[in-house]
């Protein structure tokens, strides 16, 4: 496309600036708010002018809560540490068993095959609070309440049918033959599937893999009702911002950026390499 | 002795809620050591799938395989020292074209040198030296068919299945392959099996030629067999450029054999010394059937017979001419250049010991006197 005209060129800069401003500005008011103390925070009007403060992050670090009405223990670093381990855990889990079942679905035609294929992915849009209930009381029979293992299985029902309905599809667009090549030069089914598909669908798993990694990370619902403090991730984690005395924004937004920061250098990293896997992924011929 | 024998083979897909579909019928064949095996037929006549069942991508839904002796059809596809070029080129994306010719070599367990040697030699008969170092997704689907090609040759195996092998490549460049892939074919006593949907490929290349339609293999001959002596209809109306006239005909008893007439005019007498006994009682019992004679041996400039001319055509080193001719539309070959224009009217001859007859089931009762 060619937009030589000046005036096309001038309206397509300030559009994009507007999207950019829309999409940026409340990363931006809160990166700044981090920095800032709760009475710089509400005053009015606000400032883009201050004095920056790493108060907010000193106590989220060392887990004291300095508030009005005096000190509160909080385990902010601990929900972390429980974020990073348990959507790790989850992704990872979601990808050994995940991406075997895409590659069976992608190259098998077999009995209710597509419909065991859809069940798993209705998983994705049926409400959480559906399950919710029923999932806490078998949990509490189970003896799963609170436990690592119970929530990372949770969690399957975020990150497994996203990673097994977007790596089918990559599956799907390597040729079987390429396959089959490899087959006939000696090789076992086995290693076609490790050696071949998989560094083949490698882009495809990779950002299977970061999405649900984000939506783990993300979740909710189901670390408030199935964890207890110890085990809770940093979304549920920030509940304890809001105290009797106010809310903590400064440490909220110091938090919020904290736990973003993760999953941001993570898709910035991923992007690259989804980049170079787009122009790779030309396997069709 | 044979090297691949296949015995009595069924493949029948079964597609939920769809009726089953069988692509490859009660299929027998015997292929000697060396031979080159052009299966030919149009797309969905089943010779796609009989290459996959060798190769073992598809199971045998009944019947057998061996190869070299050696049962092949329940083994997996790397136990059967099958080597195979894919239509759709099938390359490994990430490898360059010298990579991807060498990693087939990868399980033979070879020295390197003896690995370069070999990719630089096949690579030089395909013509592709240039592009080496270059990965297949910069390469024209002609250069990836010929590295595909190159892929499957260079290993060693007991059979060689080439699916396709040149239908993206230019004129010019596959007359000369074809040569020297014979060559090379010939020169190690490689046996291939090759499939393809045209004529041309098939004569130059294959020594025997399997024509398929329906999922049932309907001749395997060398190409004069299958010109001179068609085993039916099909294969009669299948091999041959332009294809076969056919005529329908109907049937009398005449003092010393038989009358065929077609049309106003036109009717053929058929001593009864020429016929078979099984012919003879097939066409006692038939009212009609039909008759055909290539183009090639309908003689213009002489004869009896009347043809209309509708077009002409001097193609250099042959005529077309068609016409029509007591109600049937006729195609005749002459190597000389006929001089009428359509509307003209020019004798012909259709010589009954030319044609070639068909019973009541498409089957060939009598064949043309050969010449």
């Amino acid at each position: 496309m060619d937009h030589s005209s000046l005036a096309g060129r001038i309206f397509r800069g300030i559009a994009l600036a507007m999207v950019l401003v829309f999409f940026m500005f409340p990363i931006v008011w809160i990166l700044l708010m981090s920095f800032q103390t709760n009475e710089q925070i509400l005053r009015i009007p606000p400032r883009i002018l201050f004095e920056p403060t790493l108060a907010n992050y000193e106590a989220l670090i060392s887990g004291q809560l300095r508030t009005a009405a005096g000190n509160l223990q909080i385990s902010f670093m601990r929900n972390l540490m429980n974020s990073f381990l348990l959507s790790s855990a989850s992704v990872i889990l979601a990808l050994l068993l995940g991406v075997p079942a895409a590659y069976a679905f992608a190259r098998f035609k077999f009995r209710l095959g597509e419909t065991i294929a859809f069940t798993l992915l209705s998983f994705r849009f049926a409400p959480p609070l559906l399950v919710l209930l029923p999932l806490s009381l078998y949990y509490q029979q189970l003896g799963l309440n609170d436990t690592y293992f119970g929530i990372v299985w949770v969690y399957q029902l975020i990150a497994l049918p996203l990673i097994l309905w977007i790596v089918r599809g990559y599956f799907e667009d390597i040729s079987p033959d390429i396959e089959h090549a490899y087959r006939l030069a000696g090789h076992s089914w086995r290693e076609a599937f490790t050696r071949i598909a998989v560094p083949l669908a490698g882009p495809g798993i990779a950002a299977a893999g970061l999405l649900s990694f984000i939506f783990c990370w993300n979740n909710f619902v189901f670390a408030l009702i199935l964890a207890s403090a110890d085990k809770q991730p940093v979304t549920v984690g920030a509940l304890a911002f809001v105290t009797a005395s106010g809310i903590q924004y400064g440490q909220i937004a110091a938090a919020i950026v904290l736990s973003v920061t993760p999953t941001l250098l993570l898709a910035l990293y991923a992007q690259r390499y989804l980049v170079e896997g787009l122009s790779l992924g030309a396997v069709k011929g | 002795m044979g090297m691949l024998e296949i015995r009595n083979v069924d493949k029948v897909y079964h597609t939920r809620g769809k009726p089953p579909v069988h692509a490859v019928r009660a299929l027998d064949m015997d292929i000697r050591s060396g031979e080159i095996v052009a299966l030919l037929g149009s797309s969905g006549c089943g010779k796609t799938s009989t290459l996959r069942m060798i190769a073992g991508f598809e199971s045998v839904s009944s019947g057998s395989i061996a190869l070299a002796q050696r049962p092949i059809h329940e083994l997996p596809p790397a136990k059967r020292r099958v080597a195979m070029a894919f239509e759709g080129y099938s390359l490994y994306p990430p490898l360059t074209v010298r990579e991807n010719i060498a990693f087939a070599l990868k399980a033979q367990q070879l020295s390197r040198s003896e690995i370069a040697q070999r990719v630089d030699n096949i690579a030089r008969l395909v013509e592709i030296e240039d592009i080496l170092d270059s990965h297949p997704r910069a390469l024209s689907g002609g250069q990836q068919q010929r590295v595909s090609l190159a892929r499957a040759l260079v290993r060693d195996a007991d059979l060689y299945l080439l699916d396709e092998p040149m239908g993206q490549l230019e004129p010019q460049l596959r007359a000369v392959l074809r040569g020297r892939i014979k060559g090379l074919l010939a020169e190690r006593g490689m046996t291939a099996i090759f499939v393809t949907h045209d004529q041309t490929e098939a004569s130059a290349l294959a020594d025997r030629i399997a024509v398929m339609e329906d999922g049932v293999l309907q001749q395997f001959a060398n190409e004069r067999e299958l010109k001179n002596r068609p085993a039916n209809l099909f294969v009669a109306s299948f091999i041959g450029e332009p294809p076969m006239n056919l005529l329908e005909t109907t049937v009398r008893r005449a003092e010393a054999g038989f009358r065929l007439t077609a049309g106003s005019g036109m009717a053929f007498d058929i001593p009864s010394q020429t016929l078979a006994p099984a012919a003879q009682q097939a066409l006692a019992q038939a009212d009609r059937i039909k008759v055909g004679i290539r183009p090639q041996r309908i003689a213009i400039g002489s004869g009896e017979a009347r043809l209309r001319v509708v077009s002409n055509q001097w193609l250099g080193d042959q005529s077309h001419v068609a016409g029509e001719c007591a109600g049937h539309l006729l195609v005749a070959v002459t190597s000389s250049r006929v001089a009428a224009r359509p509307g003209d009217v020019v004798p012909c001859a259709l010589d009954a010991k030319n044609l070639h007859l068909f019973g009541t089931d498409g089957l060939c009762i009598r064949h043309a006197e050969a010449r």
